[in-house]
């Protein structure tokens, strides 16, 4: 009953394919298969979220999905984010503002981030709050990361004022 | 107005808010904890654990867990025994305390529900949950010791009858006639404090891999820990390793806070395991695993009184703290050191000389407490702080004011407290000054006025406090603790002028790795970015203390500084004898040697490093370039470097559903010298945070059985981004003079507080309705019960 | 904490989601979105022989107006709920309960129908199905059945599917011109389950109640109607004394269970606070 299932998925860009057993979280198979380790678990439950990933472009607790799920779909975690260099402000700004201290929740942190400045305009110190309610940091007090999420906000919105055409603007 | 300030000098770090170099790679995804790393034929360990808090072990049947796919061996407390020595969690300098033997695995019996029984090493975790399925063992089930009352009563159930009782430890301190100084007082105020049972839920379970390789009879053990060299000490010892031959290496590490340097059993059963096979064997607590096996922390109910006189000068107080810790003391740190420093800290900001307290330790069937982080102080300064609050009602004095003409003058100290504790230099009436000006406490106060005739009820809590920090042998030592106050450093020069400093203090996330980097390139005259600094590894550092009671900066900095110092001038002597001039004639700017008084550039220091290790034949004779220092730095004046500060809560209460809604926290903190205040700050918010969450949240609830009844991160509430309020911080500095560089410790600063400051606020809030709560977590159960909602 | 082994079928209709469950000896669990099952399975609280994935079933998703009905897909998920135009328009009960279920990530994953199939007695959306008188389509090998709302929530995580049907859809009827609503829940923590938590949806007549449904959740093994409540809320004005009536009615409507953390007096009183405010935003959503 417990025979391998073979899952083939876009993680980070690359194609992937292995032969699993079912009950592999998404986690454990980008942790312990696939080596990408910036996934962290620090629950198994679906409540400290910094096993969150980019799942078909929405952030999802990779060990809340098993990685048979997730065959067909494509993955992004906190290694091909950086690839990527779409998160370097973010990264930059957590950096600047020390908002991190061991770190093991970060990555989480930073998928939030990403999903969150997704979305249009610049969020409220109450709505970064709000959107990081998933996202547990035991070492920093919450205060540096919504400081460094805001400032990446505002300065996104600032590129994207001083770039955007005249009529655009009304 | 353009007059130069100590940045203005060369490489001058200290004092400067600077981001920690290593967390880039945290950033990036590229951090390597324990949990992350595999070895070569790695097993996994899963273990059996008793669903009882109480019980005999009748027998255990494990053949069909032997017999399941992938199991390597299955592992029993006998088996482990043969090869471990027992350990036991007594320090001799807490007289007439004991606690029984203990061993990874129990014998005989278990003594507290989710107790590990039997091991099961398997080539993956999954398969070794499969096999520990299959395991069965049959207990029989003996009365469980819960209750911190039951347990002291004649007759209880004994939790280990060697011992006689289940007391652990009875402390009583007295300076004498405080009946008489209660019968005399204008105003006498008492309450019953409780202090919920609460852990440290690191975000990074705890995770260790041993790895024994028989051929040579070495140990390696990579180990989520805060202490390698006591971890290495504790395995070299039990298990009749040669300390040479152990090898204890702490990577990233996701969180520890003074849960990570405990010794757990299911901890050193894996060295014992890997012994056995011959082959790495990796534990990773799941949370649920954490819940039940990390140590817990506070649970103390303390009865306090306080007596005044008629204008609110404190006269006196006197205490009677009782703290249940499980079924025996932690090794090798104990489980007394928090109702000491519980009774010891009593008071600490104020003047009064006439103290009383009555502490007892006792064991019970639950999970194993011991230090966590601020071990002991939030439950001295709520229960100081409270009461303060209650003469401050009784003599109708503003909070502010009661705490101004009670705390010690700033002038005067040295002093030492009715507990013994001896402070060096403490500000609590400059830090009182900062804070109130800070908050715009006179404008809150009208605020409140107003709100409350619209129904809005807001409350301010102050709270007033003192934190030990930098702790010498006084703390462990002397009491036989094989933990060594003292840190060591080596600091290399390489080949291209590039520096090494590899220290015995830890990372552990707080920036350790940064300030010394700082430290060491101010004192040494190189650019910062030049420096790389490494912890973490007994095979390759000095040994020391590493991380624990806020030492990194004040004792692990100050042995960089010396450290730096004594390579500096071993540099000068070098390039003195090059350049033919004299070592004091030079100094040492951005990585040249200078002229000391023009800064005139002579020569590089990379030029040095190259002279000394490729062309030493170009040396004047007789010159044996030392390029490299060792040092170790003990501290040895004062036991400890007591800090202080205050902090100050501002709350709404939603009166109809006891829900609370945090607005603001401000804390004013003198830690001495601040050598980053960007970590600084940061600590401290953290703390605040983990405070607020001991104030609201967090409680191991356990039932009558001995059973935790909300042990998983579902119902074990933390404190998240929503709930928790912005933190204002501003800095009093007070340098130690027992050190060149001023440090004090900071870590506990915010937790030490933030608790007893809500408690405050609470009670403010509820003022209106002549309600109170003198226990934490404040739940809404509690709040609406106390407002006689339920 | 992993999860017991399992075999996985991912069905792309639903006759081949409940063949499956049948084929394997009912011992199958159907997923979704996986987020209340796959802690069960991990803790090894549910062990199946069989994982029956359902997310591909192109027949379970989508929001569809039909006539006075809105349907809604059972693999709808928490975030499409929160953002979906239709739902907004025609069932904004839903809409205004979605912020506070868990998390966003939970919310990016977790379905409509999963919720409800779950039942969890504490969740928000199995009592807004309630309030909003929805029926839930359950497809069986026989073909698909209609239930009540009123009918669906049997007991503690147990519902009227039976083992082996799945749930396909929900209908709800659209909010008309002279509806109000209100949501809300009291909550320890942002997303967490709710200390006790309310969804309301009233008709008035010349501002006076003609119809009205109260669903609390969090307070018994069920999401639970306050029946005596709305039946003294007929025909009445919503002012104070009608509120304060009410109130003085709620607690006996509730079976909240024993918790010492959380006491069944308790629960009766924070029900009866947010009964009086929820009632109390309605009255003013007249003016």
């Amino acid at each position: 009953m417990s025979e391998l299932v073979n899952v083939t998925m876009t993680v980070n860009g690359n194609d992937v394919s292995h032969n699993i057993a079912p009950r592999h979280t998404l986690a454990d198979f980008l942790r312990q298969t696939l080596e990408l380790t910036g996934t962290h678990t620090g629950c198994e439950m679906g409540v400290c979220g910094a096993c969150l990933v980019v799942l078909d472009g929405r952030v999802v607790h990779s060990c809340l999905t098993f990685a048979v799920q997730a065959s067909g779909s494509t993955i992004e975690t906190v290694e091909g984010l950086t690839e990527r260099a779409v998160i370097a402000d973010l990264q930059e700004a957590f950096h600047q503002r020390n908002a991190l201290q061991c770190g093991f929740c970060t990555p989480g942190m930073l998928m939030t981030a990403y999903s969150l400045l997704e979305q249009p305009g610049v969020p409220s110190r109450e709505v970064i709050r709000d959107a990081l309610s998933g996202n547990y940091c035991r070492c920093t007090g919450y205060e540096a990361i919504v400081d460094a999420i805001e400032k990446v906000a505002r300065d996104r919105a600032a590129v994207a004022h001083a770039s955007a055409p005249e009529e655009v603007l009304g | 107005m353009n007059a130069l300030t100590p940045f203005d000098r060369p490489n001058s770090y200290i004092g400067r808010s600077v981001p920690r170099p290593n967390a880039k790679r945290l950033l990036a995804g590229r951090g390597r904890y324990v949990t992350d790393i595999v070895l070569p034929r790695m097993l996994h360990v899963a273990y059996v654990r008793s669903p009882y808090a109480h019980a005999r072990i009748v027998s255990i049947d494990a053949q069909a867990a032997r017999e399941m796919p992938g199991v390597r061996l299955v592992a029993t407390g006998e088996d482990l025994a043969k090869l471990c020595t027992p350990w036991v969690g007594t320090m001799e300098h807490f007289k007439g305390m004991k606690s029984p033997p203990q061993l990874p695995l129990p014998i005989d019996k278990v003594v507290w529900s989710g107790q590990a029984v039997v091991a099961i090493v398997a080539d993956t975790r999954a398969l070794a949950e499969d096999a520990a399925e299959v395991v069965s063992i049959e207990f029989d089930e003996l009365p469980a010791v819960i209750d911190i009352d039951a347990a002291r009563e004649p007759g209880a159930a004994l939790i280990s009858p060697g011992l006689g009782s289940n007391l652990c430890f009875h402390g009583k301190i007295d300076t004498g006639g405080i009946d008489d100084v209660f019968a005399g007082a204008a105003y006498v105020v008492e309450e019953e404090f409780h202090f919920g049972r609460h852990t440290a839920v690191t975000l990074e379970p705890r995770a260790i891999i041993a790895d024994y390789d028989a051929s040579e009879r070495q140990l390696t053990v990579h180990h989520a820990t805060q202490t390698p060299y006591q971890f290495q000490d504790i395995y070299a010892r039990h298990y009749g390793i040669p300390e040479s031959r152990v090898r204890v290496i702490a990577p990233d590490i996701g969180g520890s806070f003074g849960m990570k340097l405990h010794m757990y059993h299911e901890d050193m059963a894996v060295v014992g395991l890997s012994m056995m096979l011959g082959r790495p064997v990796k534990y990773v607590a799941d949370r649920i695993e954490s819940f039940v096996s990390d140590i817990h922390a506070r649970d103390h109910r303390v009865r306090a009184r306080m007596a005044a006189d008629a204008d609110g000068n404190i006269l006196a107080m006197d205490v009677e703290d009782v703290t249940g810790i499980g079924a025996f003391s932690a090794y090798p740190r104990t489980s007394v050191v928090e109702g000491n420093q519980v009774y010891r800290l009593m008071g600490a900001p104020y003047t009064f000389r006439n103290y009383r307290a009555d502490l007892q330790v006792v064991f019970q069937n639950k999970v194993q407490m011991s230090q966590y982080r601020a071990v002991g102080h939030p439950i001295a300064c709520t229960v100081t702080e409270r009461l303060v609050d209650m003469i401050a009602d009784k003599t109708a004095q503003d909070v502010f004011d009661i705490r101004s003409q009670n705390a010690i003058p700033d002038d005067g100290y040295p002093c030492t407290s009715p507990t013994g504790y001896q402070f060096e230099a403490l500000s609590h009436h400059a830090c009182l000054a900062r804070l109130r000006e800070m908050m715009d406490y006179d404008g809150l106060r009208a605020e409140q006025a107003e709100l409350r005739i619209r129904g809005i009820h807001r409350g301010i809590g102050i709270a007033t406090f003192v934190e030990i920090t930098n702790p010498g042998p006084a703390f462990y030592g002397v009491g036989g603790a094989r933990i060594s106050s003292q840190d060591g450093a080596v600091i290399k020069i390489t080949p291209t002028g590039d520096v090494h400093c590899l220290i015995s203090v830890t990372e552990l996330g707080q920036g350790t790795e940064t300030i010394i980097g700082q430290i060491v390139a101010e004192h040494l005259g190189i650019d910062r970015d030049r420096i790389k600094v490494i912890t973490g590894d007994t095979e390759t550092t000095p040994y020391g203390g590493a991380t624990y009671a806020c030492r990194g900066a004040g004792i692990g900095g100050e042995t960089a500084l010396q450290a730096a110092k004594k390579l500096k001038a071993n540099v000068l002597a070098v390039a003195a004898a090059i350049l033919q001039d004299e070592p004091d004639r030079l100094d040492i700017h951005s990585g040249w040697i200078v002229d000391a008084a023009t800064a005139q550039p002579r020569i590089e220091l990379s030029e040095i490093a190259r002279i000394a290790y490729f062309r030493s034949d170009t040396l004047p004779p007789g010159t044996q370039a030392q390029l490299s220092v060792t040092h170790h730095y003990a501290p040895q004046g004062y036991p400890f470097a007591f800090t202080n500060g205050v902090q100050a809560c501002h709350l709404e209460l939603d009166v109809e559903t006891g829900l609370v809604k945090i607005l603001k926290l401000w804390v004013v903190e003198d830690c001495g010298r601040v050598i980053n205040p960007l970590l600084v700050d940061e600590q401290i918010r953290g703390g605040v945070v983990q405070g607020l969450g001991a104030a609201f949240f967090e409680e191991c609830v356990y039932g009558d059985n001995g059973q935790l009844t909300n042990g998983s991160l579902a119902d074990y509430l933390v404190p998240m981004a929503v709930e928790m309020p912005d933190i204002e911080i501003g800095h009093v500095e007070t340098p130690t003079l027992d050190t060149q560089l001023g440090a004090k410790g900071v870590g506990e600063a915010g937790t030490a507080a933030a608790s007893a400051a809500a408690l405050n606020a609470i009670n403010d809030a509820m003022k209106p309705f002549g309600s109170t709560v003198a226990q934490v977590p404040m739940t809404p159960a509690r709040i609406l019960k106390a407002l006689g909602h339920i | 904490m992993k999860a017991r082994a399992f075999s996985y079928a991912r069905p792309s209709t639903v006759m081949e989601a409940l063949e499956a469950f049948e084929g394997c000896g009912e011992d199958a669990s159907y997923i979704a979105g996986g987020q209340s099952l796959v802690p069960a399975l991990a803790l090894r609280l549910q062990a199946p022989q069989l994982l029956i994935d359902i997310a591909h079933i192109d027949a379970l998703r989508g929001v569809e107006l039909q006539g006075d009905w809105l349907r809604i897909g059972a693999l709808v998920r928490h975030c499409e709920v929160l953002s979906d135009p239709l739902i907004r328009q025609y069932a904004p009960l839903y809409s205004e309960a979605a912020p506070h279920v868990a998390h966003p990530a939970i919310r990016n994953k977790g379905t409509l129908g999963g919720s409800l199939s779950h039942a969890d007695p504490a969740s928000e959306f199995p009592a807004v199905t309630l309030a909003l008188g929805a029926e839930l389509e359950i497809a069986n090998r026989q073909g698909t059945r209609r239930v009540a709302a009123d009918d669906f929530f049997i007991d503690l995580f147990q519902t009227a599917i039976e083992p082996g049907e799945l749930l396909v859809a929900i209908h709800v009827p659209v909010v008309r011109p002279g509806h109000r609503w209100a949501f809300h829940e009291l909550a320890r923590r942002r997303g967490d389950f709710a200390l006790v938590g309310c969804g309301i949806l009233a008709e008035f007549a010349d501002d006076a109640v003609e119809n009205i449904r109260i669903a609390f959740f969090s307070v018994g093994s069920t999401p639970l109607r306050a029946r005596q409540v709305e039946k003294s809320l007929v025909g009445k004005r919503l002012d104070q004394a009608a509120i304060a009536a009410a109130q003085a009615l709620v607690g006996d409507d509730l079976d909240p269970p024993d918790d010492e953390q959380v006491p069944p007096a308790m629960k009766r009183h924070l029900a009866r606070v947010l009964l009086g405010r929820l009632l109390g935003q309605i009255a003013r959503q007249g003016s």
